[in-house]
């Protein structure tokens, strides 16, 4: 049998139970992302011993102290002419929660039909989605950086806030780790890797002809 | 910090399906713990202090005496706040701007005069007198920023006059800096405005039809009675704090001032947009020859000197943009000055700004004044961190510079340019006040830095927090901060003075009671009738205010005449009429007057500051007759 061959029966093999069970958690875990924060960045200053935090969710921020944080976070940012942290700026809250949705559904509907193709289809939408995600997230961190006022009172070098990890920018220690959200859509992930883990070693090992 | 990993590689399926399990576990955990660290890195801990030592330092056991005054300023409650140091113990209240019905100030004819009519200010610099560049314990003045200054005496702790407001100055936050020998005190203007006031210009033409002022009040030496000095015309930048030259320096004042753009609306963004902005740089001794030449024009009454007509008055020295405090080095010999947006402070050379203008080394003016060329001026930036907003000095060559973006006090060495030390403030420090740190021989014991915020370190009160002044101890090579405390609101600047300079009196000797309605002897006391005008000479002793009763008729003008004849330490007598919003103290020795119109009825009054056992029984009634009775 050619590899060619052998990969055509692979993908049209039927999945087992546990493949379908791993799928079933992989789209219970993408609705968990949404619901739960994927992110969040806490920053703090002599000023502000409590920090302040900013939590980032498929479908909104949330500011920390009932709100007000993010409000406070803007405050100072305008000193150095960062733009104002906005819901509606973020167009990715209004197509998240239709994807994480879709992915969740593609989740369940390989579960049902059930074979291998299905599996690697929402394998790779969903990688797809992460890596783009992390990609747009990057990408807004430097876009706030990096469009200052010109006019603002306080001039400092564009700089990024840090997508991961901490950073002392001025008088703030800066800390940006992902959240709940984050890691169980990296569960979903597992989950989906495991599948096709598990699928090729459960792969017939004779040709399954289609007629 | 934990990141995904499957797990692969199990030879069977349920070895699989358990490392599944497990990969998904692990993940869920470090979801539940996270990572943003609940507290920042170096946590509250460095606002903590070697707590014995600390105690040992500050605590002033009952019955013992502090070793320092300190004289905060009150900010817009208009009063002086007076602390013991090291114990931060708030000793008195010193009414000057606001009515204080807990001494009486402002209920009694003289006061409410002196008042006239403003029942706030906005009190903000204090300046304690000086005799050659040194704190000489005499006197307290003080700025508002309705264009006035108050002049408190050390000798009874008593506002005893309040100029202004005075013409042409809008919004005096630059004041009362006084002059090393307290030749004057001064005034500048934050809110330029057309000159004179009461003159219509659109806000459109700020930049050509507003002015700044700086103005000097001349100061009596003898008793302290301010009169007007000079005023000098100066750009419609916004005048902030000074101090004056002192050594080296004598002869000059410094002015920091924001705004050099001159701009209007949103100043935050409008009057930040250059790099620089100035410190005006001011020769008072060939101003005051100007001036009593005769020169210079008058508006608003008062002899104005415009330096694009009379040169060499005023010089521009350019400065981080949006500087506050601008401080002269005890030896008179370095002005710094800070951009409040810096990261570092600079350090301008008094005999190199003499240079400059000796060989016209400018690089523009502004209405005919002369910009100094900074890199010509300047001796150093010293890298003290962020935000420096104020410096004050030690007596061994150390400076301390306030950060308010950083929340910090820098020391730093002066001539070095070294920065050897910072200490966190809990939270925002603005200005700070190094005992006698401003003069020419600094005491160097204990600094004090004014908080803006006070988060966290007290007892929750309410939205109205009070502000937080720290206690540091300057002595060692590291800065200690040794005590927190909650001051009135708000101190913008404070003075700190040993206490054996001061040596207040403690009841006003009869011999020294001049006032013309003083009576010492109960046979005197009595009610005068002049037409419709009443004079009630009455004496408050333990345990009477005699008369007991007196009557007068309705309509009448009525002045109540109070002398408190004890001569003994805390013997004071109040005198409060009920109905009519009057409550005088009367302190030991002292006579004060209210005047008032009486309407008819039966009025109570009584002694309301405790003086006795038979405090209670100190009371009589005003009597008042309605017209038209016999």
């Amino acid at each position: 049998m050619t590899a060619l061959a052998r990969s055509f029966t692979f993908l049209r093999a039927p999945l087992g139970a546990v493949p379908r069970a791993l799928l079933v958690l992989a789209g219970v875990f993408v609705i968990a992302g949404y619901v739960l924060p994927l992110w969040n960045l806490t920053m703090f200053a002599p000023q502000y011993p409590d920090g302040l935090r900013l939590d980032i969710y498929a479908h909104a921020l949330a500011g920390g102290n009932h709100g007000q944080d993010i409000k406070e976070i803007n405050v100072l940012n305008h000193y150095i002419g960062m733009r104002s942290l906005a819901a509606e700026d973020f167009t990715e809250f209004r197509w998240m929660p239709f994807v994480l949705g879709g992915l969740a559904l593609i989740d369940l509907r390989a579960a049902v039909l059930g074979s291998v193709k299905e599996l690697v289809d929402a394998f790779v939408l969903f990688a797809y989605f992460g890596v783009f995600s992390l990609w747009s997230f990057g990408y807004r961190l430097y876009l706030y950086g990096h469009t200052l006022a010109s006019d603002a009172a306080v001039k400092v070098a564009p700089f990024t806030p840090p997508m991961f990890g901490r950073q002392q920018l001025a008088n703030f220690e800066v800390y940006s780790y992902p959240q709940a959200g984050s890691y169980v859509l990296g569960c979903a992930m597992a989950a989906l890797v495991l599948a096709i883990v598990i699928a090729w070693r459960q792969r017939p090992r004779v040709a399954v002809l289609v007629g | 910090m934990q990141l995904c990993e499957g797990e692969t590689g199990m030879a069977s399926h349920h070895r699989l399906f358990h490392g599944a399990i497990a990969a998904v576990g692990v993940l869920l955990v470090a979801a539940a713990v996270g990572c943003s660290p609940r507290q920042p890195r170096n946590g509250r801990a460095a606002n903590a202090s070697d707590v014995t030592a600390a105690a040992l330092q500050t605590y002033v056991a009952p019955g013992d005496l502090d070793e320092y005054y300190m004289f905060a300023s009150g900010g817009h409650s208009g009063q002086v706040y007076v602390y013991g140091l090291p114990s931060m113990r708030h000793l008195v209240t010193i009414p000057v701007f606001t009515p204080y019905p807990g001494t009486g100030y402002g209920f009694d004819d003289d006061t409410k005069k002196m008042l006239g009519g403003l029942t706030w200010g906005d009190a903000h610099h204090p300046a304690l007198s000086e005799t050659k560049g040194d704190y000489d314990g005499r006197w307290l003045f003080i700025n508002e920023m309705n264009g006035r200054v108050a002049r408190i005496d050390l000798r009874d702790f008593k506002t005893k006059e309040i100029f202004g407001p005075a013409p042409n100055v809008s919004g005096n936050h630059g004041s009362a800096f006084v002059t090393p020998n307290t030749e004057y005190t001064m005034m500048a203007s934050r809110f330029s405005i057309p000159l004179p006031k009461g003159t219509y210009a659109p806000i459109d033409k700020y930049a050509t039809e507003y002015k700044g002022v700086l103005a000097a009040i001349k100061i009596d030496p003898q008793s302290g009675a301010m009169s007007m000095g000079f005023e000098i015309l100066a750009p419609p930048f916004d005048f902030d704090l000074g101090d004056a030259g002192k050594l080296a320096s004598d002869g000059w004042m410094f002015w920091s001032s924001y705004n050099a753009e001159r701009a209007t609306g949103k100043l935050e963004v409008t009057a930040s947009q250059r790099d620089r902005d100035y410190i005006a740089a001011v020769d008072w001794r060939a101003a005051e020859k100007a001036a009593a030449a005769g020169q210079g024009d008058l508006i608003g009454g008062v002899r104005v000197l415009d330096p694009k007509k009379i040169p060499g008055l005023v010089y521009l020295m350019p400065c981080g943009k949006s500087p506050h405090g601008v401080d002269v080095t005890p030896d008179g010999k370095y002005i710094i000055g800070s951009g409040k947006l810096q990261g570092v402070t600079t350090a301008f050379n008094f005999e190199k700004v003499q240079t400059a203008i000796r060989n016209k080394d400018f690089t523009g003016d502004e209405d005919g004044i002369p910009v100094l060329r900074y890199e010509s001026i300047k001796d150093a930036e010293i890298p003290v961190g962020l935000g420096p907003l104020h410096t004050q000095f030690g007596p061994d060559g150390y400076a301390y510079t306030s950060l308010f973006v950083d929340s910090a006090i820098a020391k730093w060495k002066i001539g070095t340019w070294e920065v050897v030390d910072k200490v966190p403030m809990s939270y925002s420090i603005g200005h700070l006040a190094a005992a006698e740190g401003d003069t020419v021989s600094p005491d160097g014991k204990y600094l004090v830095g004014l908080n803006k915020l006070s988060h966290g370190r007290h007892l929750s009160v309410g939205p109205s927090q009070p502000e937080s002044s720290q206690l540091v101890d300057i002595t060692g090579d590291k800065m200690k901060l040794i005590y927190d405390a909650f001051t009135e609101p708000e101190p913008h600047y404070a003075q700190i003075i040993k206490a054996d300079k001061l040596h207040p009196i403690e009841v006003y000797p009869k011999d020294e009671n001049h006032h013309p309605l003083a009576v010492w002897d109960l046979k005197d006391t009595g009610v005068t009738r002049n037409g419709n005008k009443v004079t009630v000479k009455m004496i408050a002793v333990r345990t009477t205010l005699t008369p007991t009763s007196f009557e007068v008729r309705e309509g009448d003008e009525v002045t109540v005449a109070i002398t408190n004849i004890e001569q003994t330490t805390d013997e004071l007598h109040g005198f409060g009429l009920l109905d009519y919003n009057i409550n005088l103290v009367i302190d030991p020795g002292e006579t004060k007057t209210v005047t008032f119109t009486a309407k008819k009825g039966v009025f109570p009054y009584y002694c309301t500051n405790f003086c006795s056992a038979l405090h209670q029984e100190m009371q009589g009634y005003l009597l008042v007759k309605p017209r038209g009775l016999p």
